[in-house]
């Protein structure tokens, strides 16, 4: 086997605390290793971001006849980052009528990436 | 002009106000909420991104949801509140002046006020832009209140000024929404707002920050057409030639917030150079029974930290009420607490000697970015009562310290206590 070649394939900045460690993901041969992390939550971080970077989307949902014209949603579980437009998208088609109360699932498994949108507030009728 | 009567008096029903209420409740006395606007809940209702409640909650929360749980406890403990409703007056007696559409004007007498009015955001006016004045200019909070409440784009393609949190999660929100951002253009050399922010509101979307330019022009005369940016040196002077065009239709303000006072200093109340009015250790101001907690009396950078502060003021004004209230104290014998060395602000600004032997929380911000420090409180004879090491300081995060100032060995005829931030001294010599 030929002297595998090293790489950093990616750059991670650790948001986890303030101090904000540059953490580098080398590619070794076949394997990825991490350096500069200073904590075990830095490593775990880094490794969720460089394999699988998910988020919780926030945005709102229109309202039809509300106390409010739009209600304030979440995502009940993170989602890969990469759908965040396809799913704001969806929500975007979505108008909900109230009552609502906070936690209400207001679509279900949306485009079947095993979460919910749920209402982060309630919301009463005009 | 009707009259009513109650323990305490909450202004403000967001987070600090709400948590503050809710304190005085729970010890059986009377507290009545006054709130300005339609509903409970203040600020965090349009932060509707998450990362709140971490310490309070110990789970990962959305603005809304965060208010939705202290608006739930308010209307468990049957807490009464005044909406839509202005407060105009608070006296030195605790006489509450407010006005609502229903009674028109009131008078509330109270035992103990809480001020829980929060801050505001500066505006243009309060960092001198040169241009005319187009429409599309807007502060980020007040872009945040648009977007996520009342359900307007103010735009379609931004430029940010200002690094603080509200105008990176915006930068965020808008381009969710499908609008474009240009860039977020900040004065100083690095960020001011928290990085995790940096992080997954801006550079998971490639929006360009631009560190050490600000905005020197705004363009157009109906509509703003666009910004010019320029380099800025040492003094935030601007360095000729750097000048850059960038076309937007929307310019947002980020640019620091200011604690909202007016009510304060209308009761005749000190206010200290942070713009909050100046309180000693029980965050009580220099008039009796007048009480300030959250971002009224210092900007908090999470709000947890803001119902912590809140939920004191709380503790603190029952104990007012069941053994000071309506007493002649002796005259306050008070030690100054001084922001030094790379000290922003301190809080408390005093400390009456009386509560020497009890821990005392101390909250202050750094003026810029240190690595390595060393964190001393001297007394005015320059002997050093207490001293802490710390890794990072950074304006944008508050520092809190929990200090018994008997136990560290305070000289209780001391004066004053000074508070400094500096490099750690073997790391001078290391670096030497």
């Amino acid at each position: 086997m030929s002297e595998s070649s090293v790489s950093v394939v990616k750059v991670i900045r650790c948001i986890v605390c303030p101090t904000g460690c540059q953490i580098q993901a080398i590619s070794k041969g076949s394997d990825i290793i991490f350096e500069g992390y200073t904590c075990k939550r830095g490593l775990e971080y880094a490794e969720q971001e460089f394999y699988e970077p998910k988020r919780i989307l926030t945005t709102t949902i229109r309202v039809e006849d509300g106390f409010l014209p739009l209600i304030p949603v979440r995502t009940d579980k993170p989602i890969f980052k990469e759908k965040l437009f396809e799913v704001l998208i969806e929500i975007a088609k979505t108008v909900v009528k109230p009552p609502v109360k906070m936690g209400d699932i207001l679509i279900e498994n949306i485009l079947e990436l095993d979460s919910n949108i749920i209402a982060s507030r309630d919301l009463a009728k005009k | 002009m009707k009259k009513y009567k109650s323990d305490v008096v909450v202004i403000g029903a967001g987070a600090g106000g709400l948590a503050a209420a809710i304190e005085v409740k729970k010890a059986d006395l009377e507290v009545l909420i006054i709130e300005r606007d339609k509903e409970l809940g203040g600020i965090t209702l349009q932060c509707i991104h998450n990362g709140f409640g971490l310490k309070e909650f110990e789970e990962e929360l959305t603005g809304p949801e965060y208010a939705q749980r202290f608006i739930n406890q308010v209307k468990e403990l049957k807490i009464p509140f005044l909406l839509d409703s202005m407060v105009i007056e608070i006296t030195k007696e605790k006489l509450v002046y407010a006005v609502n559409r229903n009674e028109g004007l009131i008078e509330i007498e109270a035992k103990a006020i809480i001020l829980a009015m929060g801050c505001r955001e500066k505006t243009r006016g309060a960092i001198n832009i040169p241009g005319f004045r187009p429409a599309g200019i807007y502060t980020a909070g007040q872009a945040q209140r648009f977007v996520n409440i009342e359900g307007y784009l103010p735009g379609n393609t931004y430029v940010i000024l200002g690094s603080g949190d509200i105008g990176m999660i915006m930068a965020r929100r808008l381009t969710w929404e499908g609008c474009k951002v240009k860039a977020v253009v900040e004065i100083q050399p690095y960020v001011s707002g928290l990085l995790r922010n940096q992080v997954q509101c801006l550079e998971d979307y490639d929006i360009p920050l631009i560190t050490s330019y600000t905005v020197t022009k705004i363009h157009g005369r109906e509509r703003i057409k666009g910004v010019t940016v320029s380099k800025v040196g040492r003094n935030f002077d601007r360095i000729i030639g750097s000048d850059k065009f960038i076309e937007c239709d929307t310019l947002l303000l980020s640019v620091g917030l200011i604690p909202e006072n007016e009510l304060t200093l209308e009761a005749g109340a000190e206010l200290s150079k942070n713009g909050g009015p100046l309180v000693d250790e029980n965050l009580e101001t220099t008039i009796d029974g007048i009480f300030a907690c959250g971002n009224v009396l210092q900007v908090h950078d999470l709000v947890d930290l803001v119902t912590a502060e809140a939920k004191r003021a709380g503790k603190n004004v029952i104990e007012y009420i069941n053994s000071r209230y309506g007493k002649d104290l002796m005259k306050k014998e008070i030690i100054k607490c001084v922001p030094g060395e790379n000290v922003n602000y301190v809080k408390p600004d005093i400390i009456n000697k009386r509560n020497l032997s009890e821990e005392i929380i101390f909250t202050f911000r750094v003026r810029h970015p240190d690595r390595r420090v060393l964190i001393q409180f001297k007394d005015n004879l320059q002997k050093i009562i207490y001293k802490k090491n710390k890794f990072y300081v950074i304006p944008s995060e508050m520092l809190e310290l929990n200090i018994n100032l008997e136990e560290s060995g305070i000289n209780p005829d001391c004066k004053s206590i000074t508070i400094d931030v500096i490099p750690r001294p073997e790391v001078l010599i290391e670096e030497d």
